[in-house]
């Protein structure tokens, strides 16, 4: 998979509170919350970004609750990837169980800036930034959750497990 | 080599003699658990899957605890999914209003989280019932889904971090929340990420089992996938008349290998504080400065136990709060509520000036019974003081343990239990 895309970059510890506040927890649906997305870390986000564009963020991203409307709301804004020093682990998994790309890369989150340009290709594990002609080392992804991602996420894969099984 | 109390339960659970940190695992669960606000997700994929019935209706748990009793229609509806649900499956521990607790007060109480159980959860502080021995993680409503229809939970087994806590020599009014916020505060947090967190020492043998509840809740603060006791005589009386099922000890082998290891003199350590604005802020009570406050908030799955409540009430009796504080209690569960009222707790509390709910979730997430406004202080018994956590983006959460945020709405400002006695 080859994505591309530009970048917003945000700072270390962005917590789900700030990817999406608990006062909208009232609801599960994804255009809604992506409504609010990244609010409480900048209040005008959902208005300025683009489908296709691509987070970029410091260390721990997405630590704090196990809310999946997280990344509900990451991927609700047709954002297409989230690239960060490191993830929280409930972040971590939930992206890669809801079919959100996501790459870990200390390198990335140091070098690249807000509205550079990056293409990431999955496969091999590189980030490569555009803007700037800097090439980025993902941490490879494990094959059991590369297929997950692959077969869109962990439902899906379940429910091929599940009719295999009938 | 050997292996530790972590690795001994998830290799239990996957049928092999023993696993390695780094491995991926299909661990069978032994609980299963959501609330309001994950369940909704997790039922919409469960629905997906197109299985005729959950795998083990009695290793279901539903707690309607965040937005309940239901702060607004939406929310109501959100709580209506999961009643429909527990209802249409015949999940057997469901809890209605009234009946009902804050979930990580209320299961340990039940007897339904066991030593050497694997319990998954679609809330992150699932990590609470390490302190009775089981490995218990928060996971995503996603994983949820899966594992009610499949009974498994995919895991990547953790390296260990082993925290010794010597010494049983505490200060006084210290507790299970300052021994978690002081090593919060060491290690950051994501001192911990995707690590377990094994507590030891003599301080922890010391600790009540209430005590360790608290810490193990905290283990995610520090970015730890589970946090974990070794099982004693106190994890013993504690499930003993409680546990609807056969439960297991496990300890960590002489020879286990841990990623790090960090030692902690017990006695050096005072009540802390939390700075905002995250819970890796703390600080020693003596050195908080004068904090003016608005708010202070006693309660949540952290200190919301019956220890907690009289630790609270050791401090406020007799005592009146601050007028310009507003002082809400918020006992996290049933039962204990009940026993706070029979212990004359809840009189205290009331005499005092306190605001006392019925238990909820509440303030902890900013979602109804004492949000803050926008340059709002509080000082607080939950988890966690992200900005905007308990309401606007531009108020600010103090993270402490019981004995302080009683001593602070006294004071109308940052203090310990030491200034009003
Ligand atoms: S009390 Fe707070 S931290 Fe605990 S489960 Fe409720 S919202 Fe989460």
């Amino acid at each position: 998979m080859i994505i591309t895309g530009r970048v917003w970059k945000f700072s270390d510890d962005i917590d789900t509170d700030a990817i999406i506040p608990a006062r909208y927890l009232n609801t599960s649906d994804p255009a809604e919350l992506a409504g609010h997305c990244m609010e409480d870390a900048d209040p005008d986000f959902s208005k300025k970004v683009k489908p296709g564009d691509i987070i970029v963020a410091g260390k721990n991203f997405g630590c704090g609750s196990s809310r999946e409307h997280a990344p509900l709301a990451i991927k609700g804004a047709e954002i297409e990837a989230v690239v960060a020093a490191s993830f929280a682990r409930i972040f971590y998994r939930n992206a890669f169980n809801i079919g959100l790309p996501i790459f870990e890369s200390p390198d990335a989150a140091a070098g690249i800036r807000e509205g550079d340009r990056i293409r990431i290709d999955s496969a091999g594990g590189l980030i490569y930034n555009l803007t700037l002609d800097e090439e980025y080392r993902a941490t490879a992804i494990p094959p059991f959750m590369a297929e997950i991602l692959a077969a869109g996420g962990l439902i899906n894969q379940i429910r091929r497990q599940v009719k295999d099984n009938v | 080599m050997g292996m530790t109390i972590t690795e001994k339960i998830l290799a239990a659970h996957c049928g092999r003699d023993r696993v390695a940190p780094g491995e991926l695992i299909k661990a069978r669960v032994d609980l299963a658990l959501a609330n309001d606000i994950t369940a909704p997700i997790a039922i919409a994929e469960f629905n997906k899957i197109g299985v005729a019935r959950v795998f083990d209706r009695d290793r279901i748990a539903l707690i309607p605890d965040h937005f309940t009793p239901n702060k607004d229609i939406r929310s109501a509806e959100q709580a209506q999914i999961m009643r429909q649900f527990a209802r249409r499956y015949q999940i057997t521990h469901y809890y209605e209003i009234g009946r009902m607790g804050i979930e990580h007060c209320l299961l340990p109480q039940e007897g339904l989280t066991l030593p050497g159980d694997l319990i998954i959860g679609a809330d992150s502080h699932t990590c609470t019932y390490g302190a009775l021995g089981a490995f218990a993680t928060g996971v995503g409503s996603t994983d949820l889904a899966a594992a009610m229809a499949t009974g498994e939970v995919w895991l990547r087994v953790p390296e260990t971090v082993k925290v010794v806590f010597k010494g049983a020599n505490w200060q006084p009014w210290v507790g299970g929340k300052d021994l978690i916020l002081y090593l919060i505060g060491r290690i950051g947090v994501d001192g911990a990420l995707y690590q377990a967190l094994e507590f030891t020492g003599e301080a922890v043998a010391a600790l009540s089992l209430e005590g360790r509840l608290t810490m193990a809740n905290m283990a995610i603060e520090a970015g730890a996938k589970n946090g974990i006791f070794t099982p004693d005589e106190k994890t013993r009386s504690y499930v003993e008349g409680r546990a609807k099922r056969p439960y297991k000890f496990y300890e960590s082998d002489k020879n286990a290998r841990y990623s790090r290891v960090l030692e902690l003199d017990s006695g050096a350590i005072e009540p802390q504080v939390a700075f905002p604005h995250l819970p890796e802020n703390a600080r020693p009570i003596s050195e908080v400065g004068t904090v003016q406050i608005d708010q202070a908030v006693i309660g949540s799955c952290t200190n919301g136990r019956i220890e907690d409540l009289r630790e609270a009430a050791a401090v406020l009796k007799g005592k009146k709060i601050d007028p310009r504080v507003r002082l809400i209690v918020i006992p996290g569960t049933q039962e204990i509520y009940r026993q706070a009222l029979t212990e004359g707790l809840i009189e205290i509390f009331i005499e005092a000036g306190a605001a006392v709910s019925t238990p909820t979730c509440g303030p902890c997430l900013g979602g109804h019974m004492g949000v803050l406004a926008g340059g709002e202080k509080a000082v607080s018994t939950t988890n966690r003081n992200f900005a905007g956590r308990m309401g606007h983006p531009e108020s600010e959460i103090y993270l402490s343990g019981p004995a302080v945020a009683a001593a602070s709405a006294i004071l109308g400002r940052l203090g310990g239990p030491g200034e009003v006695e």
